[in-house]
């Protein structure tokens, strides 16, 4: 199997470029400069430089043992993004982006944030870079991920609280694109997931694939030769730690590649964030692809108690692998986030984040349907240190709920 | 200017409307309405209104959920029609009554591209026809990612209506006026719609050039941030074929204390702003 995807900024039929006409210029500019600086040695260089020395890459691939005897099937590993700089995968992405506008000779960066990690992410990148930092957060996320925003602030970053719609992800990525298209001629639009129009989605899938190249060789120097994970298990919102730690196995077709998305109340609720498993192909926010929406066309009002994943539509690439069944895209309830939140906690001393423990959860299911000998690689995108108060509250409003998976 | 009245089904009523200003000497008055704000049934008397004081062309917005080219005014009217139930289904029916009542005036459907994907492009267009519109504006589908849509529309002889920016390249100008049908919408400001305190000066070197690039092949009317009679005369005097006003109708609406005290605000605005439309 050939894997060359986009063609002409498409997965199949999804992804595109589906924006205002004022945006095609930064676009196009973008899609030059990404492609240049793609191959050019001395900014992989810099790259690296600032992923190892600065943000202390690579992380490590931990075998789980703990919770490999507590699920009682295959062996699970833990790729460690949550010890990332910044506390998440976003890192990866915001200084590739970040060196990239620089060289762009763009000073000021704008970028949305749903759960705060990617606005920690573009700020402390901005921060070491001397760029010019705005951040768009819905007002509900502001509320549910203070942290984060406090981290911002310190960090230099100006955070604008987005009042509009359903006052999360979604609407923070409305008013950064407002933005851009108003001051387009000086800004730098970072995208934090694989979303948006073309080029975006792969050049973060890009940014983040560093994930998956380390796991491949992190594999290997543990078990010798070619060896390969059975099962890899990540989290998807927008996707981009999964798209991440995919990318470099897609033509491993035997690697078996599982997306778990938020479930929130359930799917037969309209509570959640499954746009994979729930949605239908549609237009939005530059890319064509799977969306929550209604029969009108109207994206619809999404739910999970991780702000990270929500969000109604989902990376195009994604879509794709779907339709062709290289990934399974699978869902975990709020509940069960919580309970996996706990577990890992409990067994390992690792507090994940929200976005992460749905993984974890997804993980451990997978484990105790496998032999053990197999193993399984799941990527923890980030650290939970922004969510316990969410954890918290939930567990003072629902007090049944036992630490158990 | 391309002439489509071919036989009765299709529509050149566009086309008449800006060869008949022409003769006339005046400029396009263009309005654009969100349908369904603050009710479907006052829209149609707001529109009513438009067209009997004066305005050319009606654009109905057919709000959408999340509309990233619109500033806060368009989108809090869209965020209340939607409140309100506003179904696309409903701004279609609303545009067959118009129709019935208004059988020569264009008008064109404005909204983003999910609304007809989600109904499913084909099926909206054909229903769009059947209630009498005569095109669409979709400013996320960029020509670029427009073949579907316009093989669609051009058989149902629907106008594709492209948003030109100040700052496009004359290679994507060129390749958007081959696209185009019915006029080209020039946008005459970096950002959202919403009204401008003053015109930027690069707008009116925009018109002066888009317009010499187009060679008359196509009417150009521009549009976001215009809602003086002063920025009417300087955009009429720069040569465009026609005005688009929507962020100040829509101030009108919201500011009116009642049903006919906003519909009287409507008639005083565009019979003072027709003044400036005399080239």
């Amino acid at each position: 199997m050939d894997y060359i995807y986009p063609v002409n900024g498409k997965y199949g039929e999804y992804g595109g470029k589906f924006i205002p006409e004022t945006l095609f210029p930064a676009i196009e500019e973008l899609e030059i400069s990404y492609n240049k600086y793609k191959k050019n040695k001395e900014f992989q260089k810099e790259l690296f430089y600032y992923l190892t020395q600065y943000a202390g890459r690579p992380t490590p691939l931990y075998f789980a043992k703990n919770l490999t005897d507590f699920a009682g099937g295959a062996q699970i590993f833990i790729k460690r993004e949550d010890l990332l700089h910044g506390g998440a995968h976003k890192t990866n992405n915001t200084l590739g982006q970040g060196l990239l506008a620089k060289k762009m000779g763009k000073k000021r960066i704008i970028a949305e944030t749903g759960a705060g990690q990617h606005g920690v992410g573009t700020a402390l990148a901005c921060a070491v870079l001397g760029l010019d930092c705005e951040i768009y957060m819905g007002a509900k996320d502001t509320q549910r991920q203070k942290l984060n925003v406090f981290r911002m602030n310190i960090l230099g970053a100006r955070v604008h609280k987005v009042d509009s719609g359903t006052q999360t992800l979604k609407d923070a990525v409305n008013e950064a694109i407002r933005d851009w298209i108003s001051n387009v001629q000086t800004t730098y639009f970072l995208f934090g997931s694989v979303v948006g129009p073309h080029p975006y989605p792969m050049m973060v899938r890009d940014f983040q694939s560093v994930i998956g190249r380390e796991i491949k060789d992190q594999m290997k120097k543990k078990f010798g030769g070619n060896f390969l994970p059975d099962a890899i298990v990540a989290c998807v919102g927008g996707g981009s730690n999964a798209m991440g730690s995919f990318y470099p196995f897609i033509e491993d077709s035997h690697v078996s590649l599982y997306g778990v998305e938020a479930g929130g109340l359930g799917l037969k609720t309209t509570k959640h964030c499954s746009t994979l498993t729930g949605g239908k192909p549609g237009i939005f926010h530059g890319m064509k692809t799977y969306l929550l929406q209604d029969e009108n066309g109207q994206i619809s009002e999404t739910h999970s108690i991780s702000a990270g994943l929500d969000y109604p539509g989902v990376g195009p690439e994604h879509s794709f692998l779907k339709d062709i069944k290289r990934a399974n895209y699978v869902n975990c309830t709020d509940k069960e986030a919580i309970q996996s939140f706990l577990t890992l906690s409990k067994y390992e001393g690792i507090i994940p984040a929200l976005e992460s423990a749905h993984a974890i959860h997804y993980a451990i299911k997978l484990a105790r349907r496998m032999k053990k000998s197999e193993k399984i690689v799941v990527t923890l995108s980030g650290r939970g240190d922004k969510d316990v108060e969410t954890v918290q509250n939930y567990l003072d409003r629902n007090k049944t709920d036992s630490i158990k998976n | 200017m391309k002439n489509l009245n071919i036989d009765g089904l299709k529509s050149s009523r566009i086309h008449d409307t800006f060869v008949d200003l022409k003769k006339q000497k005046t400029c396009a008055l263009i309005c654009y309405v969100v349908a369904g704000y603050p009710t479907i049934q006052m829209s149609e008397k707001i529109i009513t209104t438009l067209i009997e004081s004066g305005v050319d062309i009606i654009e109905i917005g057919i709000p959408f959920s999340d509309p990233i080219a619109d500033g806060p005014v368009i989108q809090s009217a869209s965020y209340q029609s939607l409140t309100n139930g506003t179904t696309p289904e409903m701004c279609i029916k609303l545009c067959s009554r118009l129709r019935k009542k208004f059988p020569k005036t264009p008008i064109l459907f404005m909204t983003y591209a999910n609304i007809l994907y989600g109904t499913g492009i084909k099926k909206f267009l054909t229903i769009s026809k059947k209630s009498g519109a005569d095109g669409f504006i979709l400013p996320d589908i960029p020509v670029d990612e427009s073949a579907d849509y316009i093989k669609l529309a051009s058989d149902l002889d629907l106008s594709t209506i492209f948003l030109v920016s100040p700052n496009i390249s004359n290679d994507r100008l060129s390749s958007i006026i081959s696209k185009t049908t019915g006029f080209i919408y020039l946008v005459s400001v970096f950002g959202t719609t919403g009204e401008r305190k003053q015109l930027e000066e690069y707008t009116i070197k925009k018109i002066k050039e888009v317009k010499k690039y187009v060679r008359g092949r196509l009417p150009v009317s521009v549009g976001f941030g215009i809602g003086t009679l002063e920025q009417v005369r300087t955009i009429v005097a720069a040569g465009a074929d026609g005005i688009i006003i929507g962020s100040k109708i829509i101030k009108i609406i919201k500011d009116g204390k009642n049903q006919k005290e906003i519909l009287i605000n409507l008639e005083g605005f565009i019979k003072h702003i027709k003044i400036g439309c005399k080239i």
